[in-house]
């Protein structure tokens, strides 16, 4: 009123200062939570009269806005593609994955470990094996990754999948896409094995499973997504109802492995069975597994790009 | 003297060297030879002392004599041993000639000690090591929050059960599924006109109601039937019959166990059982 610094609150009671300028601190807290309890009782009310309008108007009231949630303030990402986006089908067309989906190769997998991997990661990759078909796993006995590429590439491996282990549980993924591939590590979390799921599923069985990826938006969720798919067969078996989810939500992909059953037209039962596993990816290469020359694709610079919570990048 | 010094700080007094255990005393000493706490090894109690050292991959031979135990910074003197094994030993013998049989041995015996380790250390870091990268953990912790409320927000049961109704929907299943009344009904309407397309709404709707309410639709059908209208659901059943039969002996599990013999039912009942049925409720009635 009187000038000076300017108060928040016109009050016509003495004149209160802004609380943030009270040396003491009990008093200055104690101001702030009354000034907090203020905020609050005003909130409240202004609901209960929105709550009052909406009711009075019955029928005729707007529709309620819509909530804000993290996806609906998701910053726009320039990479997101569009379906109908012919550039994109022709890099599709074009790029690695191209024999696969043209049906010319059928996978298969190699599945490894770290060195001396323990007991749970050992498991893991056993489930893993079964979740996957025609998938193998070989144990590493202080094996160079380098020279095992060439080895697998000459057996007819499509892929290779190394599961980097830390203090007995297996934390790290690295999936290559074999003759030539790009290869992208993951860092892998919550991994529950088969018998920690609540479900009373029996074991997953040879049929191939459906592959369903959800949310991939980007040019590069795209491409990890590609690369997911280009793990299974690419006719699932109907017959066998499994099916494999990569869902990815915030740039955390969620594995899961069910087992479903349509009960009638509109509803699907379905029970999990099958290792559940989520991915973040670190970084993607463009060519098979190479730490020291290998040209990055995609690397996850925590500086630049864990800066805004609303911005994702798969 | 070197008696004295043993009497004070080795057995009786504190030397800062000593680490006692429970069944041996050490000596922390860098120069010690052995590394074990007595007479013969402190270098502090021994006023002729030799010791084998290495640096940096190479081995050196530390020698101290009685005459420089006035000079502490020349007491220790440093000879280079060369990197062939054999001769080595023989550079340690010819530097300790006359020196006491135990010295030599022990310097010996700790110059292999040390070329071994350090073959050792070369093969290791042939091999791979294992790159340790530090956690912070205010990031690991920001990860795992996250992470929960990703998954969360992902209703992870929700959005499969909803894309696999789609590829249902899409028939990307085929044939396989029994129910899609649905799609047959499809079929059914852009093949007949519009009025007709009605009563297949109403048997569309009449299919996918539960099993108890069929009583009452049976008795509203034999109320509303028009000859014309049942000589179509007739065939209509008909068709759905001849296609029910084909997909039942294709899928392999029963998935649909009531509804399938229970369709079968319906037709015949409303036509051929019709009449029997009202006939023997009008002799219960009466």
């Amino acid at each position: 009123d009187v000038g000076g610094p300017p108060a928040p609150e016109r009050v016509l009671f003495p004149p209160t200062f802004s609380v943030s300028e009270i040396k003491n601190k009990q008093r200055r807290h104690f101001m702030f939570l009354r000034w907090k309890q203020q905020q609050r009782k005003e909130k409240l009310a202004a609901k209960k009269k929105r709550r009052k309008e909406r009711e009075a108007l019955g029928d005729k009231a707007p529709p309620k806005p819509v909530p804000k949630t993290i996806e609906n303030q998701r910053v726009y990402d320039e990479t997101t593609v569009d379906p109908n986006d012919e550039e994109v089908a022709f890099d599709e067309a074009t790029d690695e994955f191209a024999p696969y989906f043209n049906r010319q190769t059928v996978p298969k997998i190699l599945i490894t470990t770290s060195d001396r991997p323990r007991g749970r990661t050992v498991r893991f990759c056993e489930q893993l094996s079964s979740v996957i078909p025609n998938s193998h796993v070989y144990y590493r006995r202080g094996l160079a990754l380098k020279r095992i590429i060439p080895q697998c590439i000459a057996r007819d491996f499509t892929d290779l999948i190394v599961i980097n282990e830390d203090r007995k549980i297996p934390n790290g993924l690295v999936l290559s896409h074999l003759p030539d591939g790009p290869t992208a590590h993951f860092r892998m979390s919550s991994v529950r094995l088969r018998k920690e799921i609540k479900r009373k599923g029996k074991e997953p069985t040879e049929h191939v499973p459906e592959v369903i990826l959800n949310n991939f938006t980007t040019r590069l969720g795209h491409s990890i997504g590609r690369m997911f798919a280009s793990l299974f067969p690419h006719d699932p078996q109907f017959i066998g109802r499994q099916v494999a989810t990569f869902h990815n939500q915030r740039d955390y992909i969620f594995f899961r492995f069910h087992r479903y059953i349509f009960k009638s037209e509109k509803k699907v039962g379905i029970q999990e069975l099958g290792p559940r596993f989520t991915l973040k990816l670190r970084s993607l290469q463009k060519g098979t597994f190479d730490s020291k020359f290998g040209e990055y694709e995609w690397i996850h610079k925590r500086r630049e790009m864990d800066t805004s919570r609303r911005k994702f990048h798969l | 003297s070197p008696q004295v010094v043993w009497d004070t700080l080795g057995n009786r007094q504190f030397c800062s060297y000593k680490i006692t255990t429970k069944t041996q005393n050490f000596c922390r000493n860098e120069y010690n030879i052995t590394g074990l706490c007595n007479r013969s090894s402190c270098p502090l109690a021994n006023s002729q002392y030799a010791t084998v050292r290495e640096e940096k991959g190479r081995c050196y031979l530390y020698m101290k004599t009685i005459e420089r135990a006035a000079f502490p910074r020349r007491l220790w003197e440093r000879v280079l041993l060369s990197k062939n094994y054999e001769k080595a030993l023989e550079e340690i013998d010819e530097n300790l000639i006359y020196w006491p049989r135990f010295i030599r041995h022990k310097c010996k015996q700790r110059f292999t000690k040390i070329t071994q380790y350090l073959i050792r250390i070369r093969k290791l870091t042939l091999k791979r090591q294992r790159k340790l990268v530090p956690l912070r953990r205010k990031i690991e912790r920001r990860e795992k929050r996250r992470e929960e409320k990703a998954l969360i927000a992902a209703q992870l049961d929700n959005a499969i059960e909803k894309e696999l109704l789609e590829r249902l929907k899409q028939a990307t299943y085929g044939d396989i599924y029994n129910f899609p009344a649905h799609a047959f009904d499809k079929a059914l309407q852009q093949q007949e006109a519009e009025s007709e397309s009605e009563s297949d709404a109403e048997k569309e709707g009449e299919d996918e109601e539960d099993v108890d309410k069929r009583e009452f639709v049976e008795a509203d059908d034999s109320d509303l039937s028009d000859f014309e209208d049942m000589d179509k659901l007739e065939t209509s059943s008909e068709e759905e019959e001849e296609v029910e039969k084909t997909t039942s002996h294709s899928k392999p599990k029963g998935k649909t166990p009531l509804k399938g013999p229970a369709r079968r039912k319906r037709p015949y009942i409303e036509i051929e059982y019709e009449e029997e049925t009202e006939s023997t409720a009008k002799t219960k009635a009466a």
